[in-house]
């Protein structure tokens, strides 16, 4: 059914308020969002890896879920949920749960690029039915922004800061969605905020209700560890994919599709220089980093149009 | 069956859920993190056109919908961020003292 | 009616989980408990169990899938070895203080450092205070009623521990024994059907579990884990008295091998108790008044208990097959040595740390041991209380 925005916004809420996320925090937005695509007839159990999010929404006895919640660590969000999945089967072989349940992960790109990484691969390749969703806000934001693998080159990172020498994070970030494609799981996407959410609620409900692994990708903004002001977040969103530095595509079946292609593809620097994280990029002798990540982002681009054609 | 409101920071250990369980839905919706805010966002309802695009953006869902239209703010739970501002193509919020 | 099959102590986990029919298996393979998923894969192939077999990518994982399960409200069990348990270290504590009753078994092996696959119990004793209930068996008799005995202490109302059911890796785990086998009905009337109060796939009330506890609250929750460590002993006596109903066999905390009037008692851990019994046997026969204390269940400590079994000693050895590196003994002999100082005619105890990575004790070495033990006993000076059996010295 075509998405009907005002009626998905008066289904109640079932990530609410009382949160501690900080002020502007994106993955607020990506969990209502998120949680907002399933059905009210369905039940969740929510896994969720230590980070931001786990320490704000659950802080005994303070829960910001209306689902039954687990956490368990920071690494194995997959896996816990791989084990919440399999006794669901379980369960109902014997006939002791009778209702529709959905599994639905959070992980922040630490939790999910790096140190989770692991256990995301396994659960994905095992196949169970279940969602992974990724926040993707591009560092540590929990521990007081330490760079990650999905952190991109030049970012200011607490552990790879601009200093005299060496002048933020030297790789660039891992392609976190491209490596889930290529585990062959029925759906991959990756989205964020833009216009009235139509992408990520739609991206969203597939996740969910397509049988078997999937993957979400969810680019989040942190108003902290990117050093821009709270309110700028829709902007900021709307830059990402329209510089192309974040296309919004889905890979179903192995087939990729772009969900969205920018009228007119923006230059880099223009989503740079809202964020603070890479200010050193517009002082005089570092132009090069601009003409750099320029180029990283042309090179993908042009990548992933030729995956998608 | 221990409830959330029961627990305090006065609650000896027999009286806290085993493990730190809880076995409600939402009970954060209690704590007000409203006292947080250092701006306050005013919803403009003459400049409304009810597009409801402020809404999906609030992190703390603090613009609720009913009927189709949004209501005012839910200052018990809204941080102040701004971004409903950003969002919002008419200009119907804006922060208090800042109505221009 | 009881019947009696030759298994290997792994065997013999695998057929007690087969007749337990958990939810989930998490599982991954290590030496020397492979063998326990390899068994139970087969009962899942072959459709004997109804039980969801997750094969993951790591112990890591396996304790989590242990964990999603326990907290859904299913029966989860794992095993493991060694570095696998190593692995599960953070989980362990997560298990533990989420309160979840999981069933691991453990084929203890020497943890790494220099690689080394055979038995000592380093794996298990370093998860000691984790907050695991361990039970730890002599021989396939006692893995096998140990395994059956594990969820119904687990799962007791204001105990919702965790429990580790440790046997001797190799020496245990892969030796043949007759066993004594109790019917699939039995065992599983034995531990009855799960039904915990509260579970993450209960549709008509959610459940949120493992929260993030400020200072205000993490200190009220260690309390109550530790509260149900103590009530985890009563938990222990009453399913043993309930299986002793069930098969003739008695289990207690520990067993006190001719310990009537001993003067010199060894106290020690798992299969060792065989080779030490033997040595008991030679010596009493001389006339010798030497016993023998087999803990079996170390967590919680029976320390009042063991205390009591040793207070008519004049000397007694505690037994480490586990290097603690404290310095001064093992963890076996701290705890003992620990329960001893309430006493008021308190024996002389030494620590000997042995068998570290399969190295063997004969009874030659544990009468020598008594040899020494009496020598103690009659000139009341303990020499050198930390010391290491069976190592070749320059």
């Amino acid at each position: 059914m075509a998405y009907q925005f005002k009626k998905e916004l008066e289904k109640p809420e079932r990530f609410v308020g009382g949160h501690r996320l900080c002020a502007g925090c994106g993955a607020g937005i990506t969990c209502r969002a998120v949680m907002r695509a399933l059905e009210p007839e369905d039940k969740a159990v929510i896994t969720n890896a230590t980070g931001c999010l786990e320490v704000s929404t659950f802080m005994y006895p303070y829960t910001s879920w209306t689902e039954s919640y687990v956490h368990s660590a920071f690494e194995n969000a997959a896996a816990t949920c791989s084990g919440v999945e399999a006794c669901y089967k379980a369960l109902r072989k014997t006939g002791k749960v009778k209702d529709n349940f959905k599994f639905i992960t959070f992980g922040g790109d630490g939790g999910t690029y790096d140190i989770g990484f692991q256990s995301l691969s396994g659960a994905m390749e095992r196949g169970h039915d279940m969602v992974y969703v990724c926040y993707d806000n591009e560092a540590y934001m929990n521990t007081g922004i330490q760079r990650s693998s999905s952190t991109p080159r030049f970012a200011d990172a607490t552990t790879a800061p601009v200093g005299k020498e060496i002048k933020g994070k030297q790789q660039d970030k891992k392609d976190l969605t491209a490596i889930m494609v290529a585990h062959g799981i029925p759906y991959v996407a990756q989205s964020t905020f833009i216009g009235n959410f139509k992408d990520l609620h739609e991206k969203a409900k597939k996740a969910i209700y397509t049988e078997g692994p999937c993957f979400l990708n969810v680019l989040s903004p942190c108003p902290r560890g990117w050093q821009y002001d709270t309110a700028l977040l829709p902007k900021i969103c709307q830059l990402a994919v329209d510089t192309c530095l974040w296309p919004l595509y889905e890979v179903v079946n192995g087939e990729w599709r772009l969900t969205y292609e920018p009228k007119k593809k923006m230059p880099i620097e223009d989503y740079m220089r809202l964020q603070g994280r890479f200010k050193h990029c517009f002082q005089k002798g570092n132009e090069w980093m601009l003409e750099s990540a320029q180029q990283y982002v042309d090179e993908k681009w042009e990548q992933l149009l030729e995956k998608c054609r | 069956m221990i409830y959330a409101k029961d627990i305090n920071e006065k609650t000896p250990w027999q009286g806290l859920t085993p493990g730190g369980e809880i076995y409600e839905p939402a009970t954060s919706l209690t704590f007000n993190t409203g006292d947080w805010r250092t701006q306050t966002p005013v919803f403009l309802a003459d400049k409304c056109k009810q597009c409801l695009l402020c809404v999906p953006y609030c992190p703390d869902s603090a613009s609720p919908v009913k009927d189709g239209k949004r209501g005012e703010f839910d200052l018990m739970h809204c941080k102040g961020c701004g971004i409903c501002i950003t969002a919002c193509p008419f200009d119907a919020i804006v922060f208090e003292g800042e109505e221009g | 009616m009881a019947h009696l099959d030759r298994l290997s102590g792994n065997e013999a986990v695998a057929v007690a989980m087969r007749q337990i029919d958990p939810d989930v298996m998490g599982a991954f393979p290590i030496t020397p408990s492979t063998e326990i998923p390899q068994y139970f894969a087969q009962y899942v192939a072959d459709g004997k169990v109804h039980t969801e077999l997750v094969t993951v990518e790591s112990e890591h994982s396996s304790m989590s899938v242990c964990i999603g399960a326990a907290a859904a409200g299913g029966r989860a069990v794992s095993a493991t070895s060694s570095a696998g348990l190593a692995l599960m270290y953070e989980l362990l504590y997560v298990a533990a203080s989420s309160r979840l009753p999981i069933v691991l078994a453990v084929s203890t092996r020497a943890l790494t450092g220099p690689i080394n696959i055979n038995n000592d119990h380093s794996d298990a004793m370093g998860a000691r205070d984790s907050g695991w209930i361990q039970i730890y068996a002599e021989n396939n008799q006692e893995v096998y009623d140990n395994y059956v005995q594990a969820f119904p202490i687990a799962e007791t109302a204001g105990v919702r521990l965790p429990v580790m059911i440790c046997m001797d890796g190799f020496i245990t785990s892969h030796a043949v024994e007759n066993i004594e086998m109790l019917e699939d009905q039995q065992v599983k009337d034995f531990v009855g059907e799960y039904n915990p109060e509260h579970f993450l796939l209960n549709s008509k009330q959610p459940l949120a579990v493992g929260p993030y506890d400020v200072t205000n609250y993490y200190m009220e929750h260690k309390k109550q884990e530790a509260e149900a460590m103590k009530d985890a002993k009563q938990a222990i006596l009453d399913v043993a008295k309930r299986f002793e109903e069930m098969s003739g066999r008695k289990y207690g905390f520990f067993e006190e091998y001719r310990m009537e009037d001993a003067e010199e008692a060894l106290v020690l851990i798992g299969s060792t108790a065989g080779t030490a019994k033997a040595a008991v046997d030679e010596l009493r026969a001389q006339g010798r008044k030497v016993g023998l204390v087999k803990v079996r269940v170390f967590r919680p400590f029976p320390a009042k208990e063991l205390a009591q079994a040793l207070s008519r000693c004049k000397a007694v050895a505690v037994m480490d097959k586990c290097e603690g590196f404290s310095a001064c003994g093992g963890p076996l002999f701290a705890e003992t040595r620990s329960a001893l100082y309430d006493l008021e005619n308190r024996p002389k105890a030494i620590s000997i740390v042995y068998g570290l990575g399969g190295r063997d004790v004969s009874t030659t070495d544990i009468k020598k041991l008594y040899d020494r033990l009496e020598n103690i006993a009659e000139t009341g000076e303990t020499g050198e209380i930390y010391t290491h059996m069976g190592v070749r010295e320059a």
